[in-house]
């Protein structure tokens, strides 16, 4: 086995740069990921996320910075960092013309796994990702969690001590995501290094040790899902108000009075604070000289949705296409 | 800076890994490419079925007129060597087919970000394609035979003849695997692919002599590729003089293959 130095990343992102002619994919991005850790890189459809996956991948090349897997330079030695990586992409890139054992059978080969350990590898991985009894049948005729299942064991044939998950649980059905959570988990505990990139901010604050926010290429926070939670405090108050001028009304009373900021979202606002509960009574107060009743009220803690929302000013779910 | 050293993890290349693995990693991807020609056979009856109506056709329909000017050969023993070489340019398509539709999955995304050789991709769907093309030239000349091919050399005529038959059609799949990647789906590969190979094919010798043709067109019938291989497969399987013309075809094949071999890889490494 080797030595592993705590301090070395597992990934090191410097000033990295994408650019699609006109289109500016990835501007100036930083980021590292220690060995043993899950990275989440979450953002929008367009954010950036699947280019830096592609780049980190050999699959295309940076226009700027750098980036290394494992200290090995993406552009330089892309042949060794391939033997390092496994990778599943946004769609499920397995053959459906071959069976799923033959699909884990032909990536086991193509990655240079001894002859004698690709059908174990391939049986193994099957039944852990549940497709044992479908295993022998052609994978056209698969369900689409099915298909992700293989795709995401196809890119763990090599046993990679980096694996990049783009939008690993997309299509899938709560139980296999889940399961494919718990999986990653154990993979990770073993000692390997995840980069996945995701929509769902649910799953980057379950999965991830460090969450870099992509928006329009660039990365507007880096830190973990608690500090990104901290940052705006722990709970949200939502006030629905009913209608637009009198959310407008609130929002201005409450500034005024509790000098607190609320965010405007039609006729609801949302309240960041440390402690939800007690502001809801000072807001409740301080409404009610005006008779401005909320229509509804909600405390709840502050997901990384909110994050997202306060750092992009638009929400994950219906976000740009 | 310390990190893994790449060594450890998997072993790397050495000369000797370097050499062979092209050759190993291209076999890995013929035979997938093989399993899905075996496990979806109508794409080997669609390509079989179109020659065997040609085979057809031709013999019926032109034969009458056609055998009247040939002085003394029979149209389908001049037929089939043309609509063996005619099929093989027309399979070739299905390889652009193939290549496209592993963009299109992004089966090609995975290709790539996996320590095999750049060339594979390429070569596993050419040699998957020759592969096919061995079958399918076998089964139209059953039905050539059928229909009263007869070979007037000898088996080895008619196998050398077959094997240059097979070598064009190889050369003729790496020009497609550009057409492949370049257009990168596989509707667009199929409708790009017919204004080109038809000329090719019916300006020709390989369903009628080019003696009739327009100056201007023999000029180009005469010497392009399809006219000298048909000529060439000809010649060896009905024992009349070859001359120089297999090794034209054979320069053909060479030459298509290297300047359309590096444009195909060269076109996977960029291709997204």
């Amino acid at each position: 086995m080797t030595t592993q130095h705590s301090t070395a990343p597992a990934i090191r992102v410097r000033k990295l740069g994408k650019r699609f002619k006109d289109l500016v994919a990835l501007d100036d991005v930083d980021f590292e990921v220690p060995p043993g850790s899950v990275f989440g890189l979450l953002g929008p459809n367009g954010a950036g996320k699947t280019t830096a996956i592609r780049i980190l991948t050999t699959i295309i090349q940076p226009t700027s910075g750098r980036a290394e897997v494992l200290g090995t330079d993406v552009v330089a030695h892309p042949g060794a960092v391939r033997r390092m990586i496994g990778l599943a992409g946004q769609y499920a890139a397995v053959d459906p013309n071959l069976t799923a054992r033959e699909n884990l059978r032909l990536i086991g080969r193509l990655t240079q796994l001894p002859r004698g350990r690709r059908s174990p590898r391939a049986a193994d991985l099957l039944a852990r990702f549940d497709l044992t009894r479908a295993a022998d049948r052609p994978v056209r005729t698969f369900s689409g969690g099915m298909r992700r299942r293989l795709d995401v064991a196809a890119a763990l044939v090599p046993e990679p001590p980096v694996l990049f998950l783009d939008e690993p649980t997309t299509g899938l059905d709560p139980q296999s995501r889940t399961a494919l959570w718990e999986l990653i988990r154990e993979l990770v505990a073993d000692g390997t290094t995840v980069l996945l990139t995701t929509q769902y901010l649910e799953e980057a604050d379950r999965l991830a040790h460090r969450v870099a926010v992509l928006a329009e290429g660039r990365v507007v926070a880096d830190d973990t899902p608690h500090a990104l939670k901290a940052r705006l405090g722990t709970t949200v108050l939502e006030l629905g108000m009913g209608e637009d001028p009198r959310a407008v009304r609130a929002a201005a009373l409450i500034a005024d009075k509790l000098q607190h900021a609320s965010e405007r979202d039609g006729a609801l606002l949302r309240l960041p604070s440390p402690d939800g509960s007690l502001l809801l009574m000072d807001v409740l107060h301080a409404l009610e000289s005006e008779q401005l009743t909320p229509r509804t009220i909600a405390v709840r803690e502050s997901s990384l949705d909110d994050v997202y929302l306060a750092l992009t000013g638009h929400r994950t779910s219906g976000g740009p296409k | 800076m310390t990190a893994v050293t790449v060594t450890d993890l998997a072993p790397a290349p050495g000369l000797s890994g370097r050499l062979l693995a092209p050759v190993r990693d291209g076999l890995a991807v013929c035979g997938r490419n093989l399993i899905a020609l075996r496990r979806v056979p109508r794409l080997l009856i669609f390509s079989t079925v179109q020659p065997v109506v040609f085979v057809l056709l031709f013999r019926y329909v032109f034969g009458g007129v056609v055998g009247a000017a040939l002085h003394g050969v029979s149209y389908v023993d001049y037929l089939m060597p043309g609509v063996f070489v005619q099929v093989v340019v027309f399979g070739a398509v299905n390889t652009a087919i193939g290549l496209a539709t592993d963009l299109q999955t992004g089966l090609m995304e995975r290709f790539r970000s996996l320590p095999m050789a750049r060339s594979a991709v390429l070569s596993g769907r050419t040699a998957a394609d020759l592969v096919r093309n061995v079958f399918v030239v076998a089964l139209i000349s059953g039905v050539g035979f059928l229909v009263g091919f007869r070979v007037h050399s000898d088996v080895w005529g008619f196998l050398a003849g077959a094997l240059l038959v097979v070598a064009f059609g190889f050369a003729m799949s790496w020009v497609f695997a550009v057409v492949g990647l370049a257009v990168g789906d596989p509707e667009t590969a199929t409708a790009a692919a017919f204004p080109v190979l038809a000329p090719l094919v019916f300006a020709s010798s390989a369903f009628v002599p080019t003696s009739t043709m327009p100056g201007w067109l023999q000029v180009f019938a005469n010497h392009q590729p399809v006219t000298i291989t048909a000529n060439a497969v000809r010649a060896l399987m009905l024992g009349t003089p070859v001359g120089s013309q297999v090794w034209q075809a054979l320069a053909w094949d060479v030459g298509i293959v290297a300047a359309f071999a590096p444009l195909g890889v060269w076109l996977y490494r960029r291709a997204v």
